[in-house]
């Protein structure tokens, strides 16, 4: 089934437009990926599914058109994103940040779970739970921020640059939890990425963006096995 | 020895109505950026309201709580209908817009309820204790302050919306995501922000008569508290605001000429701590990435 559609998505920043009619869907319990360049249109791409930027055409999620809604209440759909830069609550608590993660959810038994569910996959969360989150590695804080978009009990995550900044071996680290989430949460993820060998590696589907264009879709496999898009974004 | 502990005691009476206006200033100052400038006229007016329902009820306690949830109430709606529609505007609106309501307050109570000093009584027992060191309204304004404070603060670091209302202020494009909705919390920092006026207002009433320009210097000391403590720092507004009170009672005895330069002196010294800690004593310097 599909879990998310869009359809000639346009979007604009004032009078700049970042992007010029997108299409892509994504299948439940699948992961897609979005690949691009700098300044291409994927944090923008994000920012449109969770209404934070102003667009045009169409946008489904679960079947319904989801562009008439806030921020908050796109969340409560059970989209949970995990912005560019992070997005973490700094003067608050580790614990807390997850805390917020979960603020669309009432019972505090369900909450209290999938905290410790969190610290299993990230002990290092657990060291610092008490911690201020402002204080935490760059590592750390990309893990605090996916700990807390899992908090929502989300249907789609949303990950924009999740290895951004970070040393190849914590990169390394986050993905294979993020695979681990994907097999024990049935999880589904629009996955955000410049570096696009690792995210090849782990989604299933993957569009490439150019200035706000979709210039190349197909599975994973494909786009890794096309010389071009080997030449200009892996490298070898 | 004991001139000095009364004196002591009173500033703190009094700085704990600077507090509370502190705390009022600071909680919209975190999560606005602006300050609040009408804060004390509607504690002003809140503080009449209370002695409206005082001429009909008869009671201070009961008078006092209705007067305090109305003014929750009319913060929150203040924030909706006047404020909201001006968060993005210019700075420059913002502030007309909070020196407007300043002046309407003003103006209304003015026009309710004349130009005429009237009397709230205390909110505690006249003779409840026996002792020269300070009067039974002043222990209970200190206390009761406190329990308010430690009422608040427990709120904001043990509840859910508490949490919410400190992670919309602090980043709200996180706080949206996940599921806050910003807009309620900053109307509810506006209900909370004018009912904790609202006490300050009742408590000081009994000591600075009530009119319509009763608030003025109160609200110029809980500025000043909230500055000397730290404007980001809430809990550094109430210690700001105690301090204040208490410089200021200090001052007016033994400082020549301080029964008039009170709050001259008060200025000085906060200025003097401003230069060498621009966040207040207990703020911490914001650095903003670029
Ligand atoms: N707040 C903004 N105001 C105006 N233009 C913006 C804004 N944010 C992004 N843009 C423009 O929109 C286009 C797409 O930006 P976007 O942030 O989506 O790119 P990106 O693919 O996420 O890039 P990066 O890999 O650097 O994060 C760019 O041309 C950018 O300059
Ligand atoms: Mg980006």
């Amino acid at each position: 089934m599909k879990l998310l559609e869009v359809k000639g998505l346009k979007a604009f920043y004032r009078q700049t437009q970042a992007l010029y009619g997108v299409d892509f869907e994504l299948e439940e319990g699948s992961i897609t990926t979005i690949l691009g360049a700098n300044g291409a249109g994927k944090t923008t791409t994000l920012r449109s599914i969770s209404r934070m930027v102003r667009t045009e055409g169409e946008i489904k999620f679960d079947g319904q058109d989801i562009t008439g809604l806030s921020t908050e209440k796109v969340a409560a759909l059970g989209i949970a994103h995990v912005p560019e830069g992070r997005g973490t609550f700094v003067r608050q608590s580790v614990e807390e940040n997850l805390h917020l993660g979960a603020y669309t959810r009432k019972n505090k038994n369900d909450v209290a779970n999938d905290i410790d569910r969190v610290y299993a996959y990230f002990p290092r969360l657990m060291e610092r739970r008490q911690q201020q989150a402002g204080t935490l590695s760059g590592g750390e804080q990309q893990m605090l921020a996916i700990g807390r978009a899992l908090m929502l009990r989300p249907r789609l995550m949303l990950l924009d640059e999740p290895s951004f900044g970070l040393a190849p071996l914590i990169v390394q680290e986050i993905y294979e939890i993020m695979a681990r989430i994907r097999d024990q949460e049935k999880a589904s993820m629009l996955l955000v990425e410049q570096n696009a060998n690792i995210a090849l590696n782990l989604a299933d589907q993957a569009y490439l963006l150019e200035t706000g264009h979709v210039v190349m879709s197909g599975e994973s496999e494909v786009l890794r096995n096309d010389e071009n898009v080997r030449k200009v974004y892996l490298g070898y | 020895m004991d001139l000095f502990l009364q004196l002591t005691l009173a500033g703190l009476a009094i700085g704990s109505v600077y507090a509370c206006v502190a705390l009022a200033v600071v909680m919209i100052y975190q999560a606005t950026d602006h300050f609040n400038f009408a804060q004390g006229e509607m504690a002003m007016f809140s503080t009449f309201v209370a002695w409206a329902l005082y001429q009909v009820t008869g009671s201070i306690w009961l008078s006092f709580l209705i007067a305090v949830a109305l003014s929750f109430i009319a913060g929150i709606i203040i924030e909706r209908v006047i404020v909201k529609p001006v968060e993005n505007a210019p700075i420059f609106n913002q502030i007309i817009v909070f020196i407007g309501l300043l002046m309407i307050f003003n103006n209304l109570a003015g026009w309710f309820w004349e130009h005429t000093t009237k009397t709230l009584p205390s909110l505690f027992p006249k003779h409840g204790i026996d002792s020269t060191l300070i009067s039974t309204h002043n222990l209970g304004v200190i206390l009761f302050t406190l329990l308010i404070l430690g009422v608040t603060f427990c709120f904001f670091k043990f509840t859910k919306v508490g949490l919410a209302m400190r992670a919309a202020a602090a980043n709200p494009d996180s706080a949206r995501l996940v599921g806050v909705s910003v807009g309620w919390m900053l109307a509810l920092g506006w209900g909370l922000a004018s009912a904790i006026g609202a006490v300050g207002g009742v408590l000081v009433a009994p000591i600075v008569f009530l009119e319509p320009n009763m608030m003025s210097g109160v609200l110029l000391y809980g500025f000043a508290g909230a500055l000397l403590g730290g404007v980001n720092s809430p809990g550094g507004a109430v210690a700001g605001g105690l301090m204040v009170g208490v410089l200021e009672n200090w001052a007016r005895q033994y400082v020549p000429g301080g029964s008039e330069l009170g709050l001259t002196f008060a200025l000085i010294l906060i200025v003097g701590v401003l230069m060498f800690k621009p966040a207040g004593l207990f703020g911490r310097v914001i650095i903003k990435r670029v």
